[in-house]
């Protein structure tokens, strides 16, 4: 909430300085947070039916420190299919974790959301399919690498 | 019952953290995104050490799905911009945000969003380079 209330503050500030900018950026900002409503809606929904449905057990299972090798694969399949901006999927991976999710397996969820196979037509448009087959190759493989290091450094702070 | 009752008060609970956290990244990046926007053509030089360092920061303080970095990357490469910068720029979009760093903390550990961030801004040049160098090869 304080950075909610130091943000608005530095609107109302700038406001005297430069009014057509900060107009601009608040109508800019109105428009982005209507638009992403309907995701909101929909994260809050899953994340609703995570609190009900998803016993702490199964997480463990299938993404916990008992996970294993599925729960890698389980995880870098997830980021490719579940698009959306990080402000929507850190509260529900924050749901995650507390039902025991791994650090190692968060880190490669948004390590590899530039692998998303709806999106992928859109970067061979604009990139070619060479260019987004390698970048998707690394991306992949880097993924999984920051996973092993964000969980080793984890444990070790 | 009970569940759905207790289930219903965790969800309202993360949405009361959430929120203003969320409106207050999105005010920010409103107010950042036009000035980064229309600096972008004029800050790549062409210099193969910088650039992709400018790239990574440039994309560090963008974010939102990665189609919207496709979009702005396809529009700066049109620009002149080369290829490495642009790879280095959205690989940082979607894996480091300065502006979210607030976000993330709040939700998976101050410590863990640091040191993601920062591993993520050097990777973001380490895979811009293996990239174009391996795309050159094929």
């Amino acid at each position: 909430m304080m950075f909610f209330l130091a943000i608005t503050f530095l609107y109302g500030v700038l406001f005297f300085a430069t009014p057509t900018l900060v107009s601009a950026a608040f109508q800019d900002f109105l428009k982005t947070f209507l638009s992403i409503l309907p995701i909101l809606a929909f994260v809050f929904f899953i994340m609703f039916l995570n609190n009900v449905f998803v016993k702490p057990e199964a997480i463990g299972k299938h993404l916990g420190h008992d996970s294993g090798l599925r729960g890698w694969l389980y995880t870098l399949l997830a980021s490719m299919v579940i698009s959306g901006p990080p402000y929507v999927l850190f509260p529900l991976l924050g749901e995650l974790k507390d039902h025991g999710m791994k650090y190692s397996l968060i880190t490669v969820f948004l390590n590899n959301r530039n692998v998303q196979l709806t999106f992928l037509p859109v970067m061979a448009y604009y990139f070619g399919w060479g260019f987004s087959l390698i970048f998707a190759f690394y991306v992949v493989i880097f993924a999984i690498f920051s996973g092993i290091v964000m969980e080793k450094l984890v444990k070790m702070s | 019952m009970q569940d759905i009752r207790s289930s219903l008060r965790k969800t309202f609970q993360s949405i009361q953290a959430s929120l203003p956290i969320l409106m207050g990244v999105l005010l920010v990046l409103s107010i950042l995104n036009p000035l980064f926007k229309e600096y972008y053509p004029k800050i790549f030089t062409g210099n193969y050490l910088v650039d992709p360092l400018i790239g990574t920061i440039a994309g560090s303080f963008s974010f939102g799905i990665p189609i919207a970095s496709y979009v702005v990357g396809g529009e700066l490469l049109k620009e002149g911009v080369s290829l490495l910068v642009v790879t280095a720029f959205i690989f940082s979009w979607t894996t480091v945000g300065i502006p979210m760093i607030f976000l993330e903390s709040a939700h998976l550990g101050k410590r863990f969003a640091f040191m993601r961030n920062a591993l993520n801004f050097f990777l973001a040049i380490l895979i811009a380079m293996l990239t174009t160098i391996t795309l050159r090869i094929f």
